[in-house]
C-alpha cells in the first residue's frame, strides 16, 4: 500500500496510464492545429478531435454535433447559463437553479441578476435533493432557464434529473445541467433525462485537467450565445484553437469509463460502504450528510461530532479528503452546500468529505478506518464539546460568543 | 499549506490537556469562541495567593493551529503572574508559531481566552473587574466560570 492514501476524487482525479498514453503523441509529432485545412498535420488532428468528440458524445447518449469543447465545466457552466439568457432575453428575464449548486453556475447566475435578470435559488432538503414539485411551482411564463446539476460535488446526492427534464420540456423551458460529478459514475443520458444543455469535465473521469464540453442539443435546438470571440471554432460557440491533446484525452477517458462504469461502480458502492460500515463501527456519534440512497457510489460525507475537520485531517495527512469546515477556507464560513441542507455549523465544520475512486482498496479504505477512529478519539479528548457532551450540557443552551 | 515544527509539534503533543475544578475559588475558566464557528477554546488557570498562575489546562475545538496556540499559551502562562499573563499578545502566538495569516484569528482566541480565565479569576476574588473585563466582555464564561446558561 501507497502513502498517502488518495481519497478526494471529487476534488479530481488521476489521468489513467491508458488515456496518458493516447495523449502523449498529440504533444510530440501530432502537433497539428486541427483548424488547420490546407496540410495533414491539421487533418490528423482534427480526425483525432472528431473521434474524441464522438466518444464524449456517447457517454451522454448525444450526438458528436452536439459537442462543444471547452477548457472545463466552469467555462460550459458560464457558457450554457449566460449565452442561454442572453439569447433568450428577449422572451424572458427569469432563471431558476437550486442553493446548493456549483460557484461556476451560481456565480454565473449572479452575474445575470447584477444585469437585471432575476433568479430563483431553489432550496433542498435534509438528504439534499431538490423537490420537483417546488421547481416546477417556480416556473413561471418569463422563465427560460432551469440549472440543476445532476449529482452534488460535497454530498455526491443525486438529483432528479429525469424529473425535472421532464417537467422543462413540458414546460418548454429549457434544461441546463451540470453532469460533471454523475458522467462516469452513475449513468446519465441527456436523452432520458431531456436535458438541453450538459456540462462536462475531463478531470473528474480520469482524463486531463483543463479540458471539458458542453452538450448542446440539436433537437430541439437549444440556442446560446457564444462567450468567447474569435476565430468561430466550435460552430461558432467556442473560438480558440483547440486543446488536441486534452481532447484526445478526454475522450478515450470517456470511452473507458463508459465501458467500466457497471462494474466500477458496483465495486466503488461497495468500498464505500465497507468505508461507511468500519467508520460507524469504529466511532459513535457520526452522522452522513445527505441521502445515502440517492447517492453517487463513491461519495462518504459524514460529520464527526465536537471534532473540528482540518484538525481531523491534519491528524491524517497522509489520507487526502477535504471538509466542509470554515477552517479549511478564506471566508470563514462552513460549506454552503451543507448549509442550505440545513446541518447545524457546529457539524458543518465537523464534516470530512470521501471520494473513492477507481484505484482505491480495500486495504486503504481499512487502513484509513482505523486511523479515523484513533484520531477522532484523540481529538475528542482534546475537545471541550465532547466534554461537554459527556457532563450532559447542551451546547445550544450556552451563550456563546458569536464573532 | 506547510505548518511550522513548532506548531506540529504543539499539535501532535498538546501540551496541559485537560480540566480544572471550575468551581474552585483559585481557578479562573475562560471559554471563547462559538461551535457555530468552528472554534471553542477553554482555557482554566490556577492562581496561588501571590497572583502566580501555577497551573494551566486547556481543551479546543477547532483546526490545528487553535489547538496548538492554545496548547502554546498554557506553557507560556504557567510561571507568570496574571498581570504578565495578560501581556500575552496574538500577535506573540502568532509569531512564535509562524501562523499563516488565515490563521491569525486562532491565536486572537487564545489571547481572549487568557483574559476570559483571568477576568473570571478575579471575579471569584471579590469582583476586582479591571481594565481586563472590559476586553473580554463577550466571553461566555459566567459568573462561575462555567458557560451561561439563558
Ligand atoms: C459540479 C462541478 N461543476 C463544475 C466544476 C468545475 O469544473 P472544472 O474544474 O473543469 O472547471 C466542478 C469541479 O470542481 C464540479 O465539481
Ligand atoms: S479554528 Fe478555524 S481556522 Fe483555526
Amino acid at each position: 500500500m501507497k502513502i498517502p492514501i488518495y481519497m478526494d476524487h471529487h476534488a479530481t482525479t488521476p489521468v489513467d496510464p491508458r488515456v496518458l498514453e493516447a495523449m502523449l503523441p498529440y504533444f510530440g509529432v501530432e502537433f497539428g492545429n486541427a483548424a488547420s485545412k490546407s496540410h495533414v498535420f491539421g487533418w490528423r488532428a482534427e480526425e483525432a478531435v472528431e473521434a474524441a468528440r464522438a466518444e464524449v458524445a456517447a457517454i451522454v447518449g448525444a450526438t458528436a454535433r452536439e459537442i462543444v469543447f471547452t477548457s472545463g465545466a466552469t467555462e460550459s457552466d458560464n457558457l450554457a447559463v449566460k449565452g442561454v439568457a442572453q439569447f433568450h432575453q428577449g422572451r424572458g428575464r427569469h432563471l431558476v437553479t437550486c442553493q446548493t449548486e456549483h460557484k461556476a453556475v451560481l456565480d454565473s447566475m449572479h452575474a445575470l441578476e447584477r444585469q437585471g435578470f432575476e433568479v430563483t435559488f431553489l432550496p433542498v432538503g435534509s438528504d439534499g435533493r431538490l423537490d420537483p414539485g417546488a421547481l416546477e411551482r417556480a416556473l413561471r411564463p418569463d422563465t427560460i432557464l432551469v440549472s440543476v446539476m445532476a449529482a452534488n460535488n460535497e454530498t455526491g446526492v443525486l438529483q432528479p434529473v429525469e424529473e425535472i427534464g421532464r417537467i422543462t420540456r413540458e414546460r418548454g423551458v429549457l434544461f441546463h445541467c451540470d453532469a460533471v460529478q454523475a458522467v462516469g459514475r452513475v449513468p446519465f443520458d441527456v436523452e432520458r433525462a431531456n436535458v438541453d444543455l450538459a456540462s462536462l469535465s475531463a478531470h473528474k473521469l480520469y482524463g486531463p485537467k483543463g479540458v471539458g464540453a458542453l452538450y448542446v442539443r440539436r433537437k430541439p435546438r437549444a440556442r446560446l450565445i457564444a462567450q468567447m470571440d474569435g476565430g468561430g471554432h466550435e460552430r461558432g460557440l467556442r473560438s480558440g484553437t483547440l486543446n488536441v491533446p486534452g481532447i484526445v484525452g478526454f475522450g478515450k477517458a470517456c470511452a473507458l469509463a463508459a465501458a467500466e462504469l457497471p462494474a466500477e461502480s458496483a465495486r466503488l458502492l461497495a468500498l464505500r460502504e465497507r468505508l461507511r460500515r468500519g467508520i460507524d463501527a469504529a466511532v459513535d456519534r457520526v452522522t452522513v450528510n445527505g441521502s445515502l440512497e440517492h447517492r453517487l457510489p463513491g461519495n462518504l460525507n459524514v460529520s464527526f461530532a465536537w471534532v473540528e475537520g482540518e484538525a481531523l485531517m491534519m491528524a491524517m495527512k497522509d489520507v487526502a479528503v477535504s471538509s466542509g469546515s470554515a477552517c479549511t477556507s478564506a471566508s470563514l464560513e462552513p460549506s454552503y452546500v451543507l448549509r442550505a441542507m440545513g446541518v447545524p455549523d457546529d457539524l458543518a465544520h465537523s464534516s470530512i468529505r470521501f471520494g473513492l475512486g477507481r484505484f482505491n482498496t480495500e486495504e486503504e479504505v481499512d487502513w484509513v478506518v482505523e486511523l479515523l477512529g484513533r484520531k477522532v478519539k484523540k481529538l475528542r479528548d482534546l475537545s471541550p464539546l465532547a466534554e461537554m457532551a459527556r457532563e450532559g450540557i447542551d451546547p445550544s443552551s450556552v451563550a456563546w460568543d458569536h464573532r | 499549506m506547510a505548518y511550522s515544527e513548532k506548531l506540529l509539534d504543539h499539535y501532535e503533543n498538546p501540551r496541559n490537556v485537560g480540566t480544572l475544578d471550575k468551581e474552585a475559588p483559585d481557578v479562573g475558566t475562560g471559554l471563547v469562541g462559538a461551535p457555530a464557528c468552528g472554534d471553542v477554546m477553554r482555557l482554566q488557570i490556577k492562581v496561588n495567593g501571590e497572583g502566580v498562575i501555577e497551573e494551566a489546562r486547556f481543551k479546543t475545538f477547532g483546526c490545528g493551529s487553535a489547538i496548538a496556540s492554545s496548547s502554546l499559551v498554557t506553557e507560556w502562562v504557567k510561571g507568570r503572574t496574571v498581570e504578565a499573563a495578560l501581556a500575552i499578545s496574538n500577535r506573540e502566538v502568532a509569531a512564535e508559531l509562524e501562523l499563516p495569516p488565515v490563521k491569525v484569528h486562532c491565536s486572537v482566541l487564545a489571547e481572549d481566552a487568557i483574559k476570559a480565565a483571568v477576568a473570571d479569576w478575579r471575579r471569584k476574588q471579590g469582583g476586582a473587574t479591571g481594565a481586563e473585563d472590559a476586553a473580554a466582555p463577550a466571553a461566555p464564561g459566567g459568573a462561575d466560570g462555567g458557560p451561561r446558561r439563558p
